[in-house]
């Protein structure tokens, strides 16, 4: 299978903030690699065969690439406002296509059944219409609404939610969401997945919040209680693969923005952790 | 009742569940887990020098094992809890109390392998999670036989909460449970009681469709 055009993009390979001059041994799109800090106190990442690979450091994470990026990492504008809260995670393993755990995270509708009295419950189950875009090669679902009871740490009690949503590359996603103590702002909260293999990947949630109030173990209790209930139906897809034949799924209307984000990789040719026939 | 909690720590959960299942209150106090590793910093290592949570404070009471933490709360609020008092049934209680220390060891190891990304044997912790669910399946079916529903008794105790929890994670760590009929009826049957609440990995029963209409006189 060829992923040609994947090589090339940028990935997260570690917490810049995590980083010990031992090293610690990963793997990207198959290939063992280490990321280390050096001398300098700078990241250094490794490929298999002792080869140095691109660095980057931007929102808390080290970056690197097997290939040879074209372009610099994509801009997050919020990461620079002054205010925010940056909170790093950490990691989550899942045993699933790097793909899928992007795809999941563009996903609302299965909040009121994944992440019930969290970010949905029933019967307020129904995904009103949103807009969906390509906006300067970047997946966009903008005017997404959503019915949440308790829709982020900062909010005490329901109401509903408006979303953005952003792919900016093949394996990583931003969300744009209502921020309840600052109307008018958007809280920022981003999925980081790391390839591994074509069906095994790290995430590596980031976020970049107006809260004052709540401590930084709270914020991250409450994205970790998210993303590890998404993670236990994430290992029960099937396929494997993220299909990209039209013929393997019939999709709904709430699923535009997954219709659109698998359109997107096809034309790119982004197909590493895809399945492109039907089997 | 002082909880020192992490939503990801299983046996956290197993205090949480039977806390919301006899109905006492739990002044829950999140650890910084990641990236701190609050719990092995000194003011929680002076609470418990193993340096491990859950740790449950009441007044001068410091408990720091998990199943003393259930019956603590089951004697405190709920004996029922504590199985019926029988020769038998008080030795089946006392047994997988001690027992789910194993389905931590095993099974909860190979979740922090492959979720978390701690090292470990991840095949051999596997295999040892495999022996244990087995034992499970087992007891299950042998207390069926009885006809009983629980571990230890016909009724919830807390040695059902004490395993439950690694048990329904066991696919977080790569073991299936498609294999254990006994176990899947026993997970159903402790997600249906009342008050029960769930943790990342273990998903609440949802409303059943209602059943279908089916017209008098019909095939």
């Amino acid at each position: 299978m060829t992923h040609d055009a994947m090589i090339d993009e940028w990935y997260p390979v570690g917490l810049f903030s995590k980083l010990d001059a031992g090293g610690r041994k990963t793997a990207l799109m198959g290939e063992p690699i280490d990321v280390a800090r050096d001398a300098e106190g700078n990241a250094r990442v490794t490929g298999g065969n002792g080869r140095p690979l691109p660095v980057c450091v931007r929102y808390g994470h080290v970056w690197s690439s097997l290939g040879a990026p074209q372009k610099a990492l994509f801009a997050i504008p919020e990461a620079d406002q002054a205010g925010r809260r940056f909170v790093d995670v950490g990691v989550v393993r899942v045993r699933c296509s790097p793909l899928r755990a992007v795809e999941n995270f563009l996903d609302i509708a299965h909040f009121p059944f994944v992440h019930t009295d969290i970010l949905g419950a029933e019967p307020h189950t129904e995904v009103q219409n949103y807009k969906v875009e390509i906006r300067e090669d970047e997946v966009w679902a903008t005017q997404v609404k959503f019915y949440q009871p308790q829709a982020a740490k900062s909010a005490s009690g329901g109401i509903t939610t408006e979303y953005m949503y952003r792919v900016p590359a093949p394996t990583c996603a931003v969300l744009y969401k209502t921020c309840p103590p600052r109307p008018g702002e958007w809280d920022v909260i981003t999925l980081f997945v790391q390839p591994l293999a074509e069906d095994l990947c790290d995430v590596w949630p980031w976020m970049a919040l107006y809260d004052d109030t709540t401590t930084l173990t709270d914020l991250i209790h409450f994205q970790q209680t998210i993303f590890l209930q998404d993670r236990s139906i994430l290992e029960n897809q099937i396929p494997r693969l993220l299909p990209l034949d039209p013929g393997m799924e019939i999709p709904t209307r709430a699923d535009l923005t997954s219709v659109a984000y698998r359109r997107w990789l096809k034309r790119h040719d982004y197909t590493y952790g895809a399945q492109l026939v039907a089997q | 009742m002082k909880l020192y909690d992490y939503i990801l720590s299983p046996s956290c959960y197993k205090v949480r569940l039977m806390a919301a299942l006899t109905d006492v209150k739990l002044d829950i106090r999140p650890v910084d887990f990641h990236p701190g590793a609050e719990h092995r910093g000194a003011a929680l290592m002076d609470l418990n020098p193993a340096g491990s949570i859950p740790i449950l404070e009441d007044g001068d009471l410091i408990l720091t094992e998990s199943s003393a933490m259930l019956v603590y709360l089951a004697a405190r609020a709920a004996p029922e809890w504590l199985g019926s008092g029988t020769t038998e049934e008080t030795a089946r209680v006392q047994q997988w109390l001690s027992f789910s220390n194993r389905l931590t060891t095993s099974l909860g190891a190979a979740r922090l392998h492959e979720m978390l990304l701690r090292p470990g044997d991840i095949t051999e912790l596997q295999m040892h999670g495999i022996a244990a669910l087995r034992e499970v399946e087992a007891g299950l079916v042998e207390q069926g036989v009885r006809g009983m529903r629980f571990l230890a008794s016909d009724r919830p105790t807390v040695a059902d909460i004490a395993c439950f929890p690694y048990v329904a994670l066991a696919p977080d760590g790569g073991v299936s449970l498609d294999p254990y009929p006994a176990i899947r009826l026993w997970s159903r049957a402790l997600r249906s009681l009342e008050n029960f609440i769930e943790m990342p990995g273990i998903h609440r029963l949802h409303e059943l469709k209602p059943a279908p209409y089916i017209e008098p006189g019909g095939a």
